[in-house]
């Protein structure tokens, strides 16, 4: 017989139980399991758990690998791109709508309105808004930009956006000489171009979000900080700068960070969009998994680049958990 | 003796019929890929031939979209490894039979059907040795693809005083497709959203420069892809790739053949399923397009199949096979490929019943060395099938021949084949 004055005593931990416990199978079980698996020799559709030798011989297969290579190189540089424009955009959203203008409340819920759809839909849509063939592109002689550059004596205007395989900026040169190993990239360390149209329709579904935030950060701001910085001689564009904005700072934290995980695990969009794109322009890790585990059945491999991505995407979050926590404890 | 072994199945079977269902009736589940056009018309014929011979049997079609079964194997995949098999599905012969289904043991045997229908007889020796091991067959075979043929828009070709003969050198290519370029006309035509188009033409020009021994060797560590010959290959496929039409990244490989039909560019190699596609669009052969070998390719066939399986743990045994028979007969096989564009893996079909350019690939594939294809799977495992469609990816764009033969030659080796 338990005593019930144990019961009693932990029964906080009793009503947690049931959630620890299924954390702990569904959650760091199947992170333990594939783990495991990025260690074996499971290559192909029967199951073989066997280790490899040397243990970490995946791992260092896959860096070498000049798709993964590209794949780290675009997670960089969409994330850079899709968190800049977003956070810009969203906040120059935020603060139209905050001075008060005719139909905020209808452009408040049209700007969140892209938010509540699926990156699959999103994905779909904007392929066809940048077909170099059907898209976009016919603006240009419709609008008549072409024929002007044609009678100008330069070539028509006819982007290739997701099928552009250019890379621009590269930076390979300057690894080679800041370090040893960086002439030994297989690719080239610069940003995708076709990359650019997918960080774009990331930031027309994100961006309504990130207004929402910013919204709620600029309600907490009282009239009084505002009157103040007024009687103080700061224009309306000196407020929001020395002001506000740095008023904002913990939001565009949480923001960034919010956005960062979004970045680090996108697939249906960029798969709906553009798949692997030309040279794996726009190839993501997320792709690289799914690709590996279920067209190659390179169970071991799918499994590394999945711990790759976590380790990542651990690397943001746990410092801002910690943050977090020991801001709540002072 | 073996229908022995098939006996616990069978009883398994009837007792979970009658625990799960309420009423007695009798199903069947089938996966494919093909859901497209051509490809799900075809596969209508083959399932109405079915139900018209065994109307009590409720047939589930479980179809996924996507090319090649590049979207419908995963699916595949995770119902195999959680236990849960279709009755019958859709594979391509070879190592993706043997390395996906064979050798992880998820297919059953097929040697009774073979012998009771008297298949030995019907299907050549060399198709039946692709689809089997050790001496068990696997596969019920529907249809044969011809993969190195390059079609040509002739109406175009003609109007710049162009004509086509019996075969194409790859030099009298590259003249053509070099004059084409000085009035704005891309000679090949090409779509590859999908990476495997490309594949095909390099494959396509691989058998081409090399030869079908090389070739072979290949695939049983005998030539490696940094050899010379090879070298030349990837040089020759390159060479190609410059003729493409600029906007091949953005559309799709029937997409391409559609561009073919209009006249906005000359050549396409490609598989015979571009044939299906192009009489779809309404087109004549012979008259708004012709075809011949894929330049240096006479007397190969690059042979591209379509077979079904019986799952192992097959929850319908009985039904799967009664599907499988009527798969393998001869009028089901004639209707099917008819609207497939493909030929019959039966010898004994009717070839009045077929137009020129079939009756063309009949005659080919009696008379030339049929050699399987990488790029459908059949040849490499499916771990080297990702490399190269990989590695093919980097070199459209990039065009490092040495790196790109330096990547196969490693992966051929991881794969366990290579030398």
């Amino acid at each position: 017989m338990v005593n019930p004055h144990w019961l009693v005593r932990n029964k906080g931990l009793l009503i947690l139980l049931p959630s620890l416990l299924l954390t702990a199978i569904f959650v760091y079980g199947f992170i333990g399991t594939s783990f495991l698996y990025s260690l074996t020799n499971w290559r192909t559709l029967a199951v073989d758990l066997s280790l490899r030798d040397p243990l970490w011989r995946t791992y260092t297969d896959m860096l070498a690998m000049p798709r993964f290579q590209a794949d780290l190189r675009n997670t960089l540089v969409f994330t850079i791109l899709f968190i800049g424009l977003a956070v810009g955009t969203g906040l120059g959203l935020a603060i139209l709508l905050d001075r008060q203008l005719a139909g905020k409340g209808f452009f408040r819920s049209a700007f969140l309105f892209p938010y509540a759809l699926s990156f699959i839909v999103t994905g779909v849509v904007w392929r066809w808004i940048f077909n170099p063939e059907t898209g976009i592109n016919l603006f240009f002689d419709i609008l008549g930009i072409n024929q002007v550059l044609e009678s100008a004596g330069m070539n028509p205007l006819s982007p290739g956006w997701t099928t552009d395989p250019e890379v621009v900026l590269s930076v390979n040169q300057v690894l080679a000489h800041a370090w040893p190993g960086g002439a030994t990239f297989q690719i080239e360390w610069g940003i995708p171009v076709a990359l650019i149209p997918i960080a774009i329709a990331a930031t027309w579904q994100l961006s309504g979000f990130v207004m929402a935030m910013y919204l709620g950060g600029l309600g907490g701001i009282s009239k009084q900080v505002r009157d103040a910085a007024r009687i103080d001689g700061a224009g309306e564009f000196r407020m929001y700068r020395s002001v506000i904005i740095p008023m904002l700072t913990p939001i565009t934290i949480s923001t960034a960070i919010i956005l960062l995980h979004v970045s680090l695990k996108i697939f249906d969009l960029v798969f709906a969009m553009s798949g692997v794109g030309p040279g794996f322009a726009t190839d993501v890790p997320a792709i690289f998994v799914f690709e590996m585990m279920f067209k190659a059945a390179r169970y071991n491999l799918g499994a590394a680049a999945s711990i790759v991505m976590l380790v990542a995407s651990c690397l943001v979050i746990v410092p801002y958990l910690v943050h977090k926590f020991r801001s709540r404890e002072t | 003796m073996r229908i022995l072994k098939f006996l616990p199945v069978l009883l398994l079977a009837a007792c979970q019929g009658t625990n799960n269902q309420t009423d007695t009736e009798k199903q069947v589940e089938v996966f494919t890929w093909w859901t497209s056009g051509s490809e799900a018309t075809a596969l209508e014929t083959v399932l109405d031939a079915y139900r018209v011979a065994y109307p009590e049997v409720d047939l589930i079609n479980a179809s996924v979209a996507g090319g090649g079964g590049s979207a419908a194997r995963p699916i595949l995949q995770t119902r195999l490894l959680g236990g849960n098999p279709p009755d019958s599905w859709q594979t391509h012969h070879g190592a993706e039979l043997m390395e996906y289904y064979v050798n992880p043991d998820y297919v059953a045997s097929l040697k009774d059907l073979y012998e009771a229908e008297g298949w030995y007889e019907l299907f050549s020796p060399a198709l039946i040795d692709m689809v089997s091991r050790d001496g068990e067959p696997y596969l019920v075979i529907l249809n044969l693809h011809r993969s190195n043929t390059l079609w040509y828009n002739k109406p175009l070709l003609a109007e710049h005083g162009i004509v086509i003969e019996d075969s194409l050198s790859f030099e009298e290519l590259l003249g053509i497709a070099e004059s084409l370029q000085r009035v704005n006309i891309p000679a090949m035509c090409m779509g590859d959203t999908g990476i495997w188009a490309t594949g095909i033409m390099f494959e396509n020009t691989l058998v081409g420069t090399i030869g079908p021994e090389r070739y072979l060797g290949l695939w049983n560590g005998t030539v490696s892809f940094t050899d010379s010959d090879v070298m030349a290959a990837i040089e020759n496929y390159g060479r190609l790739l410059d003729y493409q039409n600029t906007d091949h990244a953005a559309l799709s490989w029937d997409q391409a053949a559609e561009k073919l039909g209009e006249g906005d560019c000359a050549f396409y190699s490609m598989g015979d399923w571009v044939y299906g596609e192009l009489i779809q669009n309404g087109l004549e052969e012979n008259v708004d397009f012709g075809w011949v070998a894929h330049p240096g390719s006479e007397g190969t066939f690059l042979l591209v199949t379509d077979g079904f399986t019986l799952a192992k743990d097959a929850p319908n045994p009985t039904e799967a096979l009664d599907l499988l028979r009527t798969m393998g007969d001869r009028v089901v096989q004639e209707d099917f490929n008819l609207i497939k564009g493909s030929i019959c893996a039966r010898t004994d079909c009717d070839r009045s019943r077929f137009g020129p350019y079939l009756q063309w690939s009949m005659d080919r594939y009696a008379e030339d060395v049929a050699v399987p294809t990488v790029i459908h799977g059949s040849a490499a495992p499916p771990a080297f099938q990702q490399a190269l469609n990989d590695a093919l990816t980097n070199f459209v764009v990039q065009r490092d021949a040495q790196a790109f033969a330096q990547t196969l030659a490693r992966e051929a080796h991881a794969a366990g084949f290579g030398p």
